[in-house]
């Protein structure tokens, strides 16, 4: 299974993600930002980073690269995209997820060992995982601030698309401590803390992130 | 109208600027007569920069010979001292290069940009040698925690060194923070960075083969920090003259990152010969450091530098510090393969001039020559100062006024009361607030980072094969005795390096002083430099490089002398280094060398009774190199989980952290014959504390006992929540927890 990484200038974590598609089984492709062509990827990573310097906003100029074309086209087919992090953000900018992240309410970039609860097994990206079960991944962010207006979020509740949630202490002011949540269709994911981080015991704090790899590789073997 | 030299050897009368600059009479008339007529305005600007305190070294130069001089026996070094930084051999074809660089002005001038810069600068002197930037520390000094301009430069630098940074992508694995009152209105901020490269792809930063072209790329030159390394870096703050926060550089990570990456594909393509990055005095020193090192000779048409501020003199773009900026040597057949790369990734690209085998460093404006020097004289030649030093009247009575006279603790409760209050004193408290900051994660390669006692990195996935690096410095040490206060650095960085499995190989040093035209602090400078080289020498760790920064002082108050030593060692295999922390109930710990009574200089002395006085603790290397061996073949053989070196608050505050790391208990026991304050708090060197499974202790003390090192049973790890120092007091390690890491958070976030 062919799982794509798209570097974007001032892209960060785009080679930790390729090794995390490459620690759960799947063979990693990079995708250049220019370049308007997923070459034929299974599923397609958005990494973290800043990416252009995360200036204007972040993930406001990412959305207009011409990798986006097809990729937000192949999204709205079904093509599971993961966005973590920044790509939570660039996929919040390019309306395939609803809400926006801002400015943490600390209004300090945070990093530390992140216990989250995993709310929705139903997406291409969290299938492996038990219902209600515990986690913890890194986190690492100053803009993870996840805001919807009320409606959104209630409808978002309702449907199961809060994906993950923030345990114990909220870090950044996230809306019902929201850390990642999913389309209607359950293919596109984004993720403010980063499971590319936890999956081998010798760097990560836990391997607990490397469910969400393992998980859409098996969806795309029995599809 | 422009100065041409033509113009310049018609009008020798013309007055000129050199005081406003920064040069000395005798420094100007130099200048002329190596020239044989004034300089241009341009050449002025190049001379003052080059030859001002930052980038000639010319009151350290005399004393940092004896780097050289004394440098142990090593295979280890492929790159010395001299280049943009030194270059280590690692095994498996791997070079491992590091330097740590000071950017202690513009951070108290502009703290967010002179810290951001500063992580800027160095992770380009690391690139610039044809190694990937894999991480970053930073060593920071402040004034008081309650004073408040702290509150004004602490926020700022620490938000600076961790926006550049983790904007950067490069993980932040350590470093240390200090309070002093000495460091008010003189913080430092000194950034360390680590590159790693195969031995093949080391680049040295020289301009041969007559008819390269010169390449100018990256950011745009603009007018931030002109005068930057000249005015600031070589006076200290006076009130009296006007604010210069416009020279502080701008950084802009976002381009830097773009940089490295276009950097790293043009050295893998094979299309560039030698990249030099831009850093103090800017094209200055980039095109006349370039020329001498090479073929000597070079034609720059400057008008081709592009520009963001289109007003700018020629002078002043031959001293703009604008950041994110690199200059290249490119044959003229990988021109276009050269141009191809820059502009994939939208780096701006102007060629300026051609290597030429003239022995001069020419550059026009326009058609009109405005230099005409021979590059040597620039980067190299400048001014060499053997500065009057003397052992300062005071320090016979500072050693006198030993900490022997100081109120003890006696009790159990007055030495619980003590370990808590230390915990929570600003140099011993958690750092936490700061370094959760930092990204530590990035690049997926981190196996330890702070506050681990030294950052480990993966460097070969496939062998394991790794580095760790720790940076320490003690300035109250180094204040008591500067000779042996630098060997203690050394020795803790070693130590520290040693406690994660590491086998210590190279060093780079950050040496922060005062003003050199006072004597007291030249002398503690000479001793600070020949304490480190007799160390580096006795523990077989060559010098790689570094940087000096003088004239930290406000009024005739010099900052404590503060000698940052960085030792970088290598790990085979990561997946055998040794973390902190205890986690194991009924592994039993171990204390490892000999306690004295020893508390001058100590973090006790300092944070309970306000004393700075008498002897700092000794120094035994030879004991220092028997702990590291230890240490390294513990590791190795599997003989400990855990291990921790013991430095500032002893082995009290040591305990704590290794039990506050996984949250366990743990039951300690005073040996026989020591005195519990002793033993809970002396700073003692070349000491550490393990943890031992018991399956392994019978090998584990038989070892110790062959090499007639002392070890003692001092404790067992339990799962109790409690530390319990038997006979004494025991505390729950929730309370630990809440004294350790509340200080900074309650400081900074009320």
């Amino acid at each position: 299974m062919r799982v794509g990484v798209v570097t974007f200038p001032g892209s960060l974590d785009d080679r930790d993600a390729a090794r995390a598609v490459r620690v759960a089984g799947g063979e990693a492709v990079s995708l250049w930002h220019g370049d308007a062509d997923l070459h034929g990827v299974d599923a397609v990573v958005l990494p973290g980073g800043f990416s252009y310097g995360d200036y204007l906003r972040c993930g406001a100029i990412a959305r207009f690269a011409p990798v986006m074309e097809p990729l937000v086209d192949a999204a709205r087919g079904g093509l599971p995209v993961l966005g973590i992090c920044n790509g939570f953000q660039v996929l919040c900018e390019s309306h395939l997820l609803p809400g926006a992240l801002i400015r943490n309410d600390h209004r300090k970039f945070v990093c530390r060992d992140q216990p989250l609860r995993v709310e929705s097994t139903a997406t291409a990206w969290t299938s492996g995982y038990a219902a209600g079960q515990e986690i913890v991944i890194p986190l690492k962010n100053g803009e993870g601030g996840y805001v919807a207006d009320e409606r959104t979020l209630d409808e978002l509740e309702g449907e199961g698309r809060v994906v993950v949630r923030y345990a114990g202490d909220n870090p950044n002011g996230s809306y019902r401590d929201i850390a990642g949540v999913t389309n209607a269709r359950g293919n596109v994911v984004g993720l403010m803390p980063h499971p590319e981080h936890a999956v081998e015991a010798l760097t990560g704090p836990t391997t607990d992130g490397l469910g969400f790899f393992t998980s859409v590789l098996e969806g795309l073997v029995r599809s | 109208m422009i100065d041409t030299v033509e113009l310049a050897a018609k009008t020798p009368d013309q007055p000129q600027p050199w005081g406003e600059l920064g040069l000395k009479q005798d420094e100007y008339q130099r200048i002329r007569d190596i020239l044989g007529r004034r300089p241009t305005n341009a050449e002025l600007a190049m001379y003052s920069v080059m030859w001002s305190e930052h980038c000639s070294y010319k009151s350290s130069k005399v004393h940092l010979r004896q780097f050289g001089e004394k440098a142990p026996q090593s295979d280890a070094l492929l790159v010395g001292i001299g280049q943009n930084a030194g270059v280590v051999d690692i095994g498996h074809g791997y070079a491992v290069t590091f330097k740590i660089e000071s950017h202690n002005h513009p951070s108290y001038v502009e703290p967010y940009q002179g810290a951001a810069t500063g992580v800027g600068g160095i992770v380009r002197d690391i690139l610039a040698m044809g190694a990937r930037p894999v991480a970053v520390m930073d060593s920071l000094r402040f004034g008081p925690l309650d004073a408040d301009d702290t509150h004004r430069v602490l926020p700022g630098v620490v938000a600076g060194v961790g926006g550049y940074g983790n904007c950067l992508g490069l993980p932040n694995i350590g470093g240390e923070v200090v309070f002093d009152p000495s460091y008010a209105a003189n913080p430092l901020v000194n950034a360390l960075c680590v590159g790693v490269m195969k031995h093949e792809d080391i680049h040295l930063a020289n301009a041969t083969g007559v008819g390269n072209k010169v390449v100018l790329f990256g950011a745009r030159t603009g007018g931030d920090g002109i005068g930057g390394a000249s005015i600031l870096a070589s006076e200290s703050f006076d009130d009296s003259k006007p604010s210069k926060r416009p020279a502080v550089q701008v950084g802009d990570p976002f381009m830097e990152k773009v940089l490295i990456e276009c950097c790293l594909e043009l050295f893998e393509a094979q299309v560039v010969e030698a990249i030099q990055d831009l850093g103090a005095a800017g094209i200055s020193c980039a095109t006349s450091e370039l020329a001498s090192n090479g073929d000597g000779g070079m034609y720059v048409q400057l008008e081709k530098v592009l520009l963001r501020d289109p007003s700018l003199t020629p002078g002043e773009i031959m001293m703009s510090e604008s950041q994110e900026r690199m200059m290249g040597i490119v044959t003229p057949e990988n021109l276009d393969a050269f141009l191809a790369i820059t502009t994939r990734w939208d780096v701006e690209t102007a060629v300026i001039g051609e290597v030429t085998g003239t022995g001069r460093l020419i550059i026009d404006w326009h058609g009109e020559t405005i230099a005409d020097v021979d590059p040597r004289t620039v980067a190299h030649d400048g001014p060499v100062y053997e500065r009057p030093y003397a052992r300062p009247d005071w320090q016979d009575s500072l050693q006198a006024d030993g900490p022997g006279e100081l109120p003890r603790p006696g009790t159990g409760d007055e030495l619980r009361g003590t370990l808590l209050r230390l915990l929570a004193s600003p140099n011993l408290a958690s750092k936490a607030w700061i370094t959760d900051q930092y990204d530590r994660y990035v690049l997926g390669n981190t196996v330890l980072a702070q506050p681990e006692d030294a950052g480990v990195l993966r460097i070969d996935e496939s062998t394991g094969l790794g580095v760790a690096i720790a940076t320490d410095g003690n300035g109250r040490y180094a204040k008591l005795d500067p000779y042996t206060g630098a060997q203690l650095a050394l020795a803790e960085a070693y130590r520290n390096v040693a406690t994660t499995g590491a086998t210590p190989l190279a060093v780079t040093d950050g040496l922060n002083f005062g003003s050199p035209e006072d004597p007291a602090v030249m002398w503690q400078f000479a001793e600070a430099i020949r304490g480190l080289a007799d160390g580096c020498q006795a523990l077989g760790t060559p010098v790689t490089g570094g940087n000096v920064s003088l004239y930290n002082q406000t009024g005739d108050a010099a900052i404590l002398p503060t000698a940052i030593v960085g030792v970088l060692g290598v790990l085979d295999d990561v997946a055998r280094r040794t973390p902190q922390g205890f986690r194991e109930p009924g592994q039993v710990i171990y204390l490892l060398g000999e306690t004295r009574d020893e508390f001058g200089g100590s973090e006790w002395a300092w944070a309970e009774h306000g004393h700075l006085g008498g002897r700092p603790p000794s120094v035994d290397l030879a004991a220092e190199r028997e702990l590291a061996e230890i240490l390294v073949n513990a590791s190795r053989d599997g003989l400990i989980d855990a291990a921790h070196d013991l430095s500032d608050g002893g082995l009290a505050v040591a305990l704590v952290e290794s039990v506050l790391r996984h949250g366990v208990g743990a039951r300690v026991w005073v040996p026989d014959g020591l005195d519990p304050f002793v033993f809970l708090f002396s700073e003692s060197q070349a000491r550490a504390i393990v943890a031992v499974p018991r399956s392994e202790e019978v090998r584990f003390t038989d070892m110790c006992s062959a090499r007639r090192f002392a070890h003692q049973r001092i404790g067992v790890v339990d799962d109790g929540g409690v530390l319990d120092l038997q006979g004494q007091f025991s505390v729950p390690v929730d309370d630990l927890r809440t004294a350790h890491e509340s200080t900074l958070s309650s400081a900074f976030d009320a």
